[in-house]
């Protein structure tokens, strides 16, 4: 102690003094801080974050604004979650071509590890639903409780879906050019997703009001009536109600029951033609 | 052409006492006759005669698809039960399985999916229904647009209207008894449209679905009128109306040797026997092939029907769907008179032009009869071209009914045009006061078009295609005198002459008064007749004078 007492005036003590505190209270930081923070910088969610800024900014801020806050051309994506951009950016709908009463579903022009970085970008942004798992919309692998999820689902299809999108999924006029597309070829992910976050003119059902049981029921009766069906009846028409099948009657039932008549009134037992 | 009928014929003989019979069916007919009298009916009427022409044979396709109707009808009784009762359903249909829904629609599954040939005789019964309605109104166009419905056919004209009218009803009706999702929507509509009538509209939805909608008794309610009412009526409606077509005997076009008092054809044995028998078969044929083909009313894509569901592309078969365009495109106008009492005008309104949309066209052989004031009888088919104020009427006529149609299918439209559904309903909303009058005038003088080049090909004959070279250097054609019996035919038709009013003052120089009624009859008379009504038809002096040798060819 005497050493230490004799040189405590020493020019230099005041900065060993201070290093020692210094080293202290870094030390004593390190021990007690939250590690995670100090991990997130290099983690792959942190890159993806990164990655999906910048095709953000090149493919979506024009509209959308560069930090995702709206633009008169655009809504805010803060909290829309990363399932909304899945969804769109997944069915080709964004981009968009031009605007217009609603955005049409077309080629998907990212990959999906770029769908994904917009989505974790934009999840940044708020909190919002996430991208479902694929047991949440996969069909069970129990072909008995399949089957009672595509009846169940057919039920809850007629109840919420059918007076948009049609008893079969084929979709349906709305106001002003607005419409409900049709289901068919849509993947089980994107089904799953539209019901979560409503896009465009759709009502969105979270799991508060439809849970995830539904959704995935649904979505099995979906893919069954679209893909595994076969139609019992011969031709679909387009499975469009009455109005094809009108059409289809005047056409090819009576169409053809006059060219049939004329057939006969033209080949008759008269010596000569008149 | 009926010879006359032989009052005494070999049915008081015995037959025995007479020579032996040549054959076993001799013996048989001799049975008969002896018993029934057939024989002098057979004879007046196997030789009948009926005109050929196509479009006399839509007739033939609408009988032919009623009784098609008829027969699939009978075997889908033998397995439909009329009852909304409850029932928990455990069919093949697998989506459906568990579903709770009426043994009505249980039973329909039933039929589509465990029957034997259930779905097929389904889908027959469901496309001949769509092809005779359909039939029926082509028929209906037919004898409308040639003038066969004047005297003596005007009775059997009401009856086709009245068949056409039940045939609709008696289809609306049929698809509504599955109890799907879709034909409940409908008979939820028809709920509504009884609801909308001023004072016993509520009355009578009570009394008809025996409560509360939707209630236990519609289905076995439309069942019974679905395959009894309506259906004795219309075969009682068709038989009148045929023994109407046998007494009045067919109309004719005109021609050579066609006259008002005669028929040219084939007699109905054996070959009009031979070609309407065939024809049966033809269209049963085409019917069958459709139905094996198409899907028609795939109720267990729609589910059964619940109140709280609904689904787009909720129409009515396509008879109905003239009314389905009048509710989408009448503005939901509702107003409150006396106190609270409320009056739906967007669903009061379209019920009341339902039927008006109809009856006009029926009515109008009476208005023509009454303008022309022709009490004669008429057996010679008319060319539309030559009655041009009435083939403009039909025309107009049927762009409303077709307006209308596209105001009933407006989402399909929207959807499938990438329109606007609300631009499709403004649309419709101005075409359907705009349309009939702009096809009124382009068909009427589309018509006199066509009466001044046959006058042109009466007068000067046809083009030939063979061009000449003048000396002078001068390139004419060529035409080609018609033959006597092109020139009659084309020739044939009478031109009425407009009717007059009485001159203003009578001999003695006292105004003579004219009813308001008589001067408007003069005035459509004069634009049925008068100079913007037709082109008069070129005369034998006329003609005689172009082709004496003064003339230019």
């Amino acid at each position: 102690m005497k050493k230490l007492s004799a040189r405590r005036r020493h020019p230099l003590a005041a900065l060993v003094v201070l290093l020692l505190a210094l080293a202290a209270t870094g030390g004593l930081y390190a021990a007690f801080a939250p590690a995670e923070k100090a991990q997130a910088d290099t983690s792959a969610q942190s890159l993806a974050i990164d990655e999906g800024k910048k095709l953000f900014a090149v493919g979506c801020s024009s509209c959308h604004g560069l930090n995702g806050q709206g633009t008169s051309d655009g809504p805010s994506l803060v909290g829309v979650g990363s399932a909304a951009v899945d969804f769109q950016v997944g069915t080709g709908r964004m981009p968009a071509q031009q605007p217009g009463a609603q955005v049409p579903r077309k080629k998907v022009i990212y990959s999906q590890s770029e769908i994904d970085q917009l989505a974790a970008f934009v999840a940044s942004l708020g909190p919002g639903p996430v991208v479902p798992k694929p047991e949440q919309y996969n069909p069970s692998t129990d072909p008995a409780k399949n089957a009672a999820d595509i009846s169940k689902g057919g039920e809850l299809f007629r109840t919420n879906c059918a007076q948009c999108h049609n008893f079969a999924g084929q979709g349906g006029a709305l106001t002003n050019g607005k419409y409900a597309p049709s289901l068919e070829g849509v993947d089980p992910k994107h089904i799953y997703e539209a019901m979560q976050t409503g896009p465009q003119n759709m009502p969105s059902f979270p799991d508060t009001t439809m849970p995830e049981e539904q959704k995935r029921q649904i979505v099995a009766f979906v893919r069954h009536t679209e893909n595994d069906e076969p139609n019992p009846g011969g031709l679909t028409l387009g499975s469009l109600g009455p109005v094809t099948e009108g059409l289809f009657g005047w056409i090819f039932g009576l169409g053809v029951l006059i060219v049939v008549a004329i057939w006969v009134a033209a080949h008759t037992t008269k010596a000569k033609k008149s | 052409m009926s010879t006359t009928s032989g009052t005494s014929t070999g049915a008081t003989t015995p037959s025995s006492t007479r020579a032996k019979p040549a054959s076993k069916w001799e013996a048989a007919a001799d049975w008969t006759d002896g018993r029934l009298g057939i024989y002098s009916l057979a004879k007046a009427n196997l030789r009948k005669i009926f005109p050929d022409h196509w479009s006399f044979m839509l007739g033939e396709i609408c009988l032919y698809t009623f009784i098609i109707i008829i027969l699939t009808g009978v075997y889908l009784t033998l397995f439909f039960k009329p009852s909304m009762a409850e029932t928990v359903y455990t069919g093949s249909y697998v989506p459906l399985d568990g579903i709770r829904m009426s043994e009505a629609y249980a039973s329909t599954m039933n039929i589509s999916f465990e029957v034997r040939g259930g779905l097929l005789i389904r889908q027959i019964h469901h496309w001949a229904a769509i092809v005779f309605v359909a039939a029926m109104l082509v028929h209906m166009m037919r004898v409308f647009f040639t003038g066969a419905f004047r005297k003596p056919r005007e009775i059997n004209w009401l009856f086709g209207a009245g068949l056409l009218f039940l045939g609709m009803f008696d289809g609306f009706m049929g698809y509504s008894l599955p109890d799907d999702l879709l034909s409940g929507t409908g008979i939820r509509f028809m709920e509504g449209a009884i609801l909308a009538v001023p004072i016993v509209g509520t009355y009578l939805e009570m009394f008809l679905y025996g409560g509360e909608f939707p209630g236990q008794d519609i289905v076995p309610r439309f069942f019974t009128i679905h395959v009894l009412l309506i259906p004795g009526i219309m075969l009682g409606l068709l038989v009148a109306h045929l023994i109407l077509v046998f007494y009045h005997k067919h109309t004719q076009f005109a021609g050579p040797g066609r006259k008002e008092e005669n028929v040219v054809g084939m007699p109905l044995m054996p070959v009009y026997m031979a070609k309407a028998g065939g024809f049966f078969f033809l269209v049963f044929g085409v019917i069958a092939a459709v139905s094996a083909i198409a899907t028609v009313n795939p109720i267990w894509s729609y589910g059964p029907y619940r109140p709280d569901q609904v689904s787009t592309d909720a129409q009515p078969d396509w008879y109905m769907g003239f009314s389905e365009g009048l509710i989408r495109v009448m503005p939901g106008w509702e107003i409150s008179v006396w106190g609270g009492h409320t009056l739906n005008l967007g669903v009061f309104i379209p019920l009341m032009v339902f039927p008006l949309v109809l009856a006009v066209i029926w009515l109008y052989p009476f208005l023509e009869a009454w303008v022309t004031g022709d009490k004669r009888e008429h057996h010679i088919a008319d060319r539309p071209r030559n009655a041009p104020v009435r083939t403009a009427f039909g025309a107009a006529w049927i762009s409303l009914y077709l307006v209308l149609l596209i105001g009933g299918g407006n989402d399909l439209i929207a959807t499938h045009l990438h329109l606007s559904i609300n631009s499709i309903t403004y649309f419709v909303r101005v075409s359907f006061f705009l349309l009939p009058v702009i096809v009124f005038i382009i068909t009427k003088r589309w018509c006199l078009g066509l009466q001044r080049r046959d006058k042109e090909k009466v007068l000067h004959g046809r083009e030939s295609g063979v061009i000449k070279r003048l000396p002078h250097g001068e390139f004419v054609e060529v035409h080609a005198d018609l033959s006597q019996a092109d020139k009659f035919t084309l020739t044939a038709h009478e031109q009425p002459q407009p009717i007059e009013l009485p001159a203003e003052v009578d001999e003695n120089g006292v105004a003579r008064k004219v009813g308001r009624l008589a001067k408007a009859r003069a005035k459509l008379s004069e634009g049925f007749f008068g100079d913007s009504g037709q082109i008069a038809k070129p005369t034998a002096e006329e003609h005689a004078e172009i082709t004496s040798g003064h003339g230019h060819h």
